[in-house]
């Protein structure tokens, strides 16, 4: 449990590995949005952080059935709710 | 003739279901969107030839990516008279979006759910039926790999398509605003056919996860495993190539030689020495070749490649590149043309254009050719295997510098989305098909560079007539000594300057050309080369090989895939400074160290 806690405007690259949180926004730009909505990224949908690459590398991430890695860039473009 | 066009998300296996209906040669990769070209196989189908073509794997009919807009062109040009669309069952709840934009076409449809035993092992059950029932249209349950369930979709696609095509709705480009509509039709046929676990753990794929990108770890294990898949390819290859060479040499002495005892001199001159001797050295090479790609293909199609791109990302990043990028070096180590082609899947140019440069870098198998042989021919048998290795840290150190050196240049903010796929076995059929493909890739060069090439260097070091063979009379001799002034200060004598002007042409080449430049092949070749040179000119050539231009083909497809010619001259032009650069210090700097 931290600050974070139902702060619905948590930027998905700030969470901890392990942290189970639910997607509430996207903020990319339209191309990527839609890239990502295929692959499974949607409002309301619980996004499980997997693991972190060494060197401020991407994140693994877990949407449904998908693993996907995003830069840390790109995930802080998602916000998401906690806990 | 009857057109059907093979649709589906990346990773589905529709490449796999290609090649099994085709038994044609597409490239099968578990690198997302790794078929970028339109693969197109005729085959027989309740009595008539129709035309399958594979479409690259998208996401979203309606996105912007490359591929979305080729899939997007294609059918509006080229109205199929059937889709089939191949979905990955262990996916369906995100994959189903994609058949329902489809549907909203009004194309004729036969969808195939791949990986149904997959799908079960996850606990996923599907009722085909009902699913069927619910959209209005054929599934069947299959599977690419193993073959499940092929006859009865195959009889379903010549059903499907006796039925004329209903008209191609027009409403193409309707945004994405109908979103809205089809997750509430996914939600409808999710919740009342389909039942997926709350949360998906393929407990095999995340322990493997745990080790291979391990945060400490995951980069040692994956030069690790590099560095033993070359060994494995020399142990197992060596052997195999002497087994060539040695079968090769029987045949000239034992059958060839006989044979052209009643031909003028110049004739079987120019079809032993010649051809005979420059294609053999060349084709000893096939069975590592072979080795080699199966390798990459094992690497490629379990879907390690991905986590490369995870674990490299961070530091390509500090170059201007991407995980892509890396992967793409990785696959250049094969072939650079395929590797060239694949940043298609990169949108922004810069960053294309960036890892288009850097990629001619890697050791191609055609560039190992060469130092194979050069190695074993200068270098103790200890020592081969270091110094090979030696050249692979010089490719990848060539491309770093050229990354750092012109990343200003080509900045770019490419966002970097990957999927990871799980793991997965390749087949023995896959396996095979790879290994086919490269044996009639090589054959395919080989009619077309290699005998042209060693036919002209034939000529160039027996003409003119009043000469002795590949003395400095020659053309050859001559055209070396005009370019020795530039390839004096890197160690690089006249014979040698000759292979590198053929090796602009392919690689495979340079070794072909020495067995006739000096009318030797294999064993006596590599003595030859031995006497005449030390260690430190050998490795220069092999620095300045490595470096330079790969083979005309890499050229072509620089052109093609930037439609720059300035562009493709400044890669040109780079890649021949810096190897004349590099051979340059490490030459005189060997020298001035007393070597």
């Amino acid at each position: 449990m931290n600050a974070n806690d139902f702060n619905p405007h948590t930027p998905l690259s700030s969470l901890a590995i392990g942290t189970v949180a639910t997607i509430t926004d996207i903020h990319t730009d339209d191309a990527l949005r839609q890239r990502l909505q295929a692959l499974g990224f949607r409002m309301g949908k619980p996004i499980e952080i997997i693991r972190k690459a060494r060197f401020n590398g991407p994140v693994q991430v877990r949407v449904g059935t998908t693993d996907v890695m995003l830069r840390l860039s790109e995930a802080a473009k998602i916000e998401v709710r906690t806990a | 003739m009857k057109k059907i066009a093979l649709l589906g998300m990346p990773n589905t296996g529709k490449s796999t279901l290609f090649n099994r209906i085709t038994g044609g040669a597409a490239r099968v990769g578990n690198w997302p969107g790794i078929t970028v070209e339109l693969l197109t196989g005729k085959i027989l189908l309740g009595g008539d030839m129709v035309e399958l073509i594979d479409l690259p794997g998208i996401y979203d009919i309606h996105g912007f990516s490359e591929d979305e807009q080729v899939v997007r062109h294609f059918l509006h040009d080229n109205v199929p008279d059937l889709a089939v669309v191949v979905l990955n069952a262990t996916q369906i709840e995100r994959q189903l979006s994609l058949l329902l934009q489809l549907k909203q076409l009004n194309l004729n449809m036969v969808v195939l759910l791949n990986m149904a035993d997959e799908a079960k092992k996850f606990g996923i059950t599907i009722d085909g039926d009902k699913m069927a029932q619910l959209l209005g249209m054929p599934i069947h349950l299959i599977s690419a790999k193993y073959g499940q369930g092929q006859p009865e979709s195959m009889q379903a696609i010549a059903k499907a398509l006796r039925y004329p095509t209903p008209g191609m709705a027009e409403s193409l480009r309707t945004q994405l605003e109908q979103d809205a509509h089809i997750e509430q039709e996914m939600a409808r046929v999710l919740g009342s056919a389909v039942q997926v676990p709350a949360r998906l753990s393929d407990t095999r794929t995340d322990t493997l996860d745990s080790v291979l990108l391990h945060p400490w770890l995951g980069l040692p294990i994956f030069f690790g495993i590099m560095y033993l898949l070359f060994q494995a390819i020399f142990l197992l290859g060596q052997p195999l190539q002497g087994g060539v060479n040695a079968s090769l040499g029987w045949l000239r002495d034992i059958v060839l030689t006989p044979a052209c005892a009643g031909l003028p001199t110049w004739l079987s001159g120019l079809l032993l020495d010649g051809i005979y001797n420059g294609v053999a050295t060349v084709a000893a090479f096939v069975p590592i070749i072979i080795l080699f790609f199966l390798f990459m293909a094992i690497v490629e199609d379990t879907g390690y490649l991905s986590r490369a791109a995870f674990l490299m990302d961070a530091l390509m990043a500090k170059m201007g590149l991407d995980g892509r990028s890396f992967v793409m070096l990785l696959m250049g180590f094969g072939c650079n043309v395929p590797a060239l082609m694949g940043t298609r899947v990169m949108r922004s140019r810069s960053l294309r254009l960036l890892s288009m440069l850097v990629i001619p870098f890697s050791l191609c198998s055609a560039r190992l050719q060469v130092f194979v042989f050069i190695t074993a021919a200068l270098f103790s048998p200890k020592a081969a295997p270091l110094v090979l290795f030696s050249l692979y840290l010089f490719s990848f150190a060539a491309a770093i510098a050229t990354a750092l050196l012109f990343k200003k240049q080509f900045a770019n903010a490419e966002p970097f989305v990957l999927e990871l796929p799980p793991y997965r076995f390749p087949t023995g059929h896959q396996m095979w098909m790879r290994g086919w493909h490269e044996v009639t890739h090589f054959l395919r060069r080989a009619s077309q560079f290699i005998i042209a090439g060693v036919v002209l260097v034939w000529l160039l070091t027996n003409l003119p007539a009043s000469a002795a063979p590949a003395s400095s009379d020659t053309l050859a001799g001559m055209l070396g000594a005009w370019l020795h002034p530039l390839f004096a200060p890197i160690g690089i004598n006249e014979q040698l300057t000759i292979a590198l002007l053929f090796g602009f042409v392919a690689k495979e080449i340079v070794i072909g050309s020495l067995a006739v430049i000096y009318g030797l092949s294999g064993d006596a070749l590599g003595g030859a080369l031995g006497q005449q040179l030390d260690w430190v000119q050998a490795y220069s050539f092999m620095l300045f090989t490595l470096i330079y231009t790969p083979c005309l083909s890499t050229i072509a497809t620089l052109r093609n895939e930037s439609k720059s010619n300035g562009f493709t001259l400044f890669a040109l032009v780079w890649s021949l400074a810096l190897a004349w650069a590099v051979s340059f210090v490490f030459y005189q700097g060997a020298r001035g160290l007393g070597y």
